[in-house]
């Protein structure tokens, strides 16, 4: 019988309320209407046309102006009451779910392995799906696009994820190491396996360069330099003409061979020397198990490095500097650490880059690629492994996808190109996530050590 | 106690011999040489001198603003004195300039740990993880500096064996052991201020700086932390530098206490030479400010510096 009443008292309550809240709807909606007015008067009201002579004819257009008042305040009327309604459901289900182990987070340890299965046997997946090996190139060069981003995912994921250092010049490495590969492939002939880990070298070398001067800077400005430094690199590359070959970039770089075999047709190519007939899928399904191979060390050393005490020292680091320094540790060499490390393995990506194009260009190299890897990270839930990973499939595969489905043309023209809606589908990705999971799409961080139950 | 009093006495005071034995202790491992911080204008501490004995708990106590954590950043190295020394000397006879070395070398070389007044733990980091960070000079050493760890090397998984039981003890010690796998942001106050305490002793100091370890604890967690302190001063021989506010702490546990006023020492003896300090008692201990003139009654002020407390 009390709660009945409690509840009968409580009611009416609520209804006031609401009512009081409707009310306060309509006048903030009002006020927005009436904003609308002022802003339109000067912009929307009058027309002005040449008239006759010299002077100016002014053409009133009070209906446009009612018109633009009436429909921003229906909107935003619309969008409290609807957003009112999102942040009530929200709360009861956070209420409802208080407690229960997130289900992202489980998701996650599913994903994983499933990925990792999928991404081995994916020429198989292909070539079943498409009838024929060479009639699944699509999906194979589609998954080396992928695997490249989800590369540079990782890499950047150490200096951004792990150290907490904001990069906006990654690229710059990568570029690094796709000329590395081009030049020293041109100019000296060196052998792929050689130039691989000398690109890396040289990439990690110019992280060390960069970080030396930069790294006693902090999240804005340390943002800022690492941009204009993947601007100079790229500027760089344009205009010293007789060393790069300017913006024409440079051609015919060799292409892979299966450890010293080429991918070729003739007397001792690849096809014949393993007793096949030739098929140039061969030389794309080696490529994508190369970049396959070069993502999952990437992703192995970062797990490694992660439960290594310099790994802890980046993360300690990403959580308080200041703390970090009263325990001994040399920030600046930590912080020197991660970006050479994640310029490393931009630098192997590079080289794999120009090894799979034959050709480079300082085009490939520009800010938009920071942005998109730096967006994978970011999307991915920083510092989490799979979170990238899942996030470069749908950030690179998604607009791929996007350009075949073909109805899509049916209803918006025949002109329509999806790719071009690419940068606009990143926003929209971008603003949703910041609205529903602000922290990534997986935020757990996983202990890179266990008290009770030893290991990751 | 009101600031305005506080400046006014101390002015008043200057004159007199200081009540102090001035020689302090016999073997200092830390002594601290006419230090003088200047900020634009304003002197947080000025020509401040005084000594740590070696395996005593050394307090140094103040009103608010008197350059407590000043002190701590010179001597910790987080700012650069404006003037004077800080001189450590390990058991081993090593010596060190505090105020010369990069700031991460006062514990990495020196052996200097400390704590934070608003306590720094690395949050999302599992209390654990929080104490393996605080060894990263052995794991770094063990772990040829991540290249035997990348291979996944014996010798790097003993060393982290060892650490991992080290830091085991700790947690037990301040009763963590249930949650040594829970980020360290998500712990109670308490919990975490005794945290930053064992963080800290995992770096091996010789020196431990704690600034205000019991603020904001509750009457027990205060007499945890007394026990605390004195076991990391009798059983790992570290000596202890502490600022604190509370006085059933500082009167406890202290061997020698030294009271700052505007940067200014104005006492430095054994907690029962400060009980009885004049100037002390009428600066800063136990004084309300309600009693601020009866005090000063009682000790012969009211002639100079009635005019002030209002
Ligand atoms: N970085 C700084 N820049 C300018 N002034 C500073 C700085 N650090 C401290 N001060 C000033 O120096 C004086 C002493 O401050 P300090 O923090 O050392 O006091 P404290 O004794 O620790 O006080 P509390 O008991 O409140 O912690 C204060 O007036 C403070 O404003
Ligand atoms: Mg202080």
């Amino acid at each position: 019988m009390a709660t009945g009443s409690t509840i009968g008292a409580v009611a009416p309550t609520v209804g006031r309320r609401s009512g009081a809240a409707f009310a306060e709807m309509l006048k903030d909606s009002a006020l927005f209407a009436l904003v609308t007015l002022g802003l339109s008067i000067p912009v929307v009201a009058y027309r002005t046309d040449l008239g006759q002579g010299t002077g100016l004819e002014l053409t009133g257009r009070w209906g446009v102006v009612a018109g633009l008042c009436l429909a921003v305040f229906v909107l935003r009327l619309g969008q409290r009451l609807i957003l009112g309604e999102v942040s009530r459901r929200r709360e009861a289900h956070r209420i409802a779910t208080a407690g229960a182990p997130p289900v992202v987070a489980r998701a996650g340890r599913v994903l994983g392995p499933l990925t990792l299965i999928v991404a081995l046997t994916l020429p198989l997946l292909a070539a079943l799906g498409s009838g024929g090996l060479s009639e699944g190139r699509y999906w194979i060069d589609l998954g080396i696009l992928i695997l490249t981003y989800v590369m540079l995912g990782w890499g950047l994921n150490i200096v951004v994820g792990l150290a907490g250092l904001l990069d906006l010049g990654y690229v710059a490495f990568y570029a690094v190491g796709a000329y590395s590969y081009a030049l020293l492939s041109t100019g000296f002939g060196l052998s792929f396996w050689i130039c691989l880990p000398l690109a890396g070298l040289f990439a990690a070398a110019f992280g060390v360069l960069l970080g030396f001067p930069v790294l006693r800077l902090r999240g804005d400005y340390l943002a800022i330099v690492t941009l204009a430094f993947g601007e100079i690199i790229r500027l760089v590359l344009i205009n010293w003409v007789d060393f790069s070959g300017g913006a024409a970039g440079l051609s015919s770089i060799p292409r892979a061979s299966f450890f010293g075999i080429p991918f070729t047709a003739g007397e001792g190519g690849f096809a014949q020397t393993f007793g096949l007939t030739f098929n140039p899928i061969h030389r794309i399904i080696f490529l994508y198990y190369l970049i396959l191979v070069l993502a999952l060390v990437t992703n192995l050393v970062t797990l490694r490095m992660r439960r290594l005490p310099l790994g802890r020292a980046w993360e300690a680091l990403r959580e308080d500097e200041i703390a970090c320094r009263s325990l001994g540790i040399d920030t600046t060499m930590t912080k020197l650490t991660a970006f050479a490390l994640g310029a490393m393995f931009a630098g192997f990506a590079g080289s794999f880059f120009a090894v799979r194009q034959g050709f480079v260009s300082p085009e490939s190299f520009n800010f938009l690629e920071s942005a998109i890897i730096l967006a994978i990270v970011v999307l991915g839930g920083m510092g989490s492994q799979v979170g990238v990973a899942i996030a470069a499939i749908v950030m690179v595969g998604a607009p791929e996808l996007l350009r075949n489905l073909s109805f899509l043309k049916a209803v918006f023209g025949e002109g329509f190109d999806p790719n071009e809606y690419r940068l606009l589908l990143f926003g929209l990705a971008m603003v949703c996530m910041m609205v529903w999971r602000p922290r990534g799409l997986i935020s757990e961080r996983s202990p890179s050590v266990r008290l009770g139950g030893r290991g990751a | 106690m009101t600031l305005a009093t506080g400046t006014t006495r101390l002015a008043t005071l200057q004159d007199e011999p200081p009540a102090a034995s001035p020689g302090g202790p016999a073997d200092p491992i830390l002594v601290v040489d006419h230090l003088t911080m200047r900020f634009g204008g304003l002197t947080a501490v000025g020509d401040l001198s005084f000594k740590v004995g070696r395996g005593d708990i050394t307090a140094l106590i103040g009103p608010n603003g008197a350059g407590k954590t000043t002190v701590f950043n010179c001597i910790t190295g987080f700012y650069k004195p404006t003037e004077g020394m800080i001189r450590l000397s390990q058991a081993g006879g090593e010596t060190y300039l505090l105020e010369r070395l990069p700031g991460h070398d006062v514990n990495r070389l020196a052996r200097v740990a400390r704590t934070f007044q608003n306590i720094r733990l690395f949050p999302q980091m599992t209390v654990l993880e929080n104490l393996l960070v605080a060894m990263h000079k052995p794991l770094m050493r063990a772990s040829g500096f991540s290249l035997a760890g990348i291979l996944g090397l014996p010798v790097y998984r003993r060393a982290q064996e060892e650490a991992i039981a080290k830091a085991a003890g700790w947690i037990a010690r301040i009763g963590l052991t249930h949650r040594a796998d829970e980020p360290a942001g998500d712990l109670p106050y308490g919990d975490q201020r005794r945290l930053e305490i064992a963080r800290a002793m995992c770096t091996d100091p010789v020196l431990l700086c704690l600034d205000e370890p019991a603020a904001g604890l509750n009457p027990r967690e205060s007499a945890d932390l007394n026990t605390l302190l004195r076991m990391i001063r009798d059983e790992y021989g570290t000596s202890v530098l502490l600022i604190e506010h509370d006085m059933s702490v500082v009167m406890k546990i202290s061997d020698r206490i030294v009271v700052l006023d505007y940067g200014i020492k104005i006492a430095d003896g054994t907690p029962e030479e400060i009980r009885n300090d004049t100037r002390v008692i009428a600066a800063y201990l136990g004084v309300d400010d309600e009693e601020v003139a009866a005090v000063e009654a009682e000790v012969g002020l009211v002639g100079t510096s009635a005019g002030t407390t209002a």
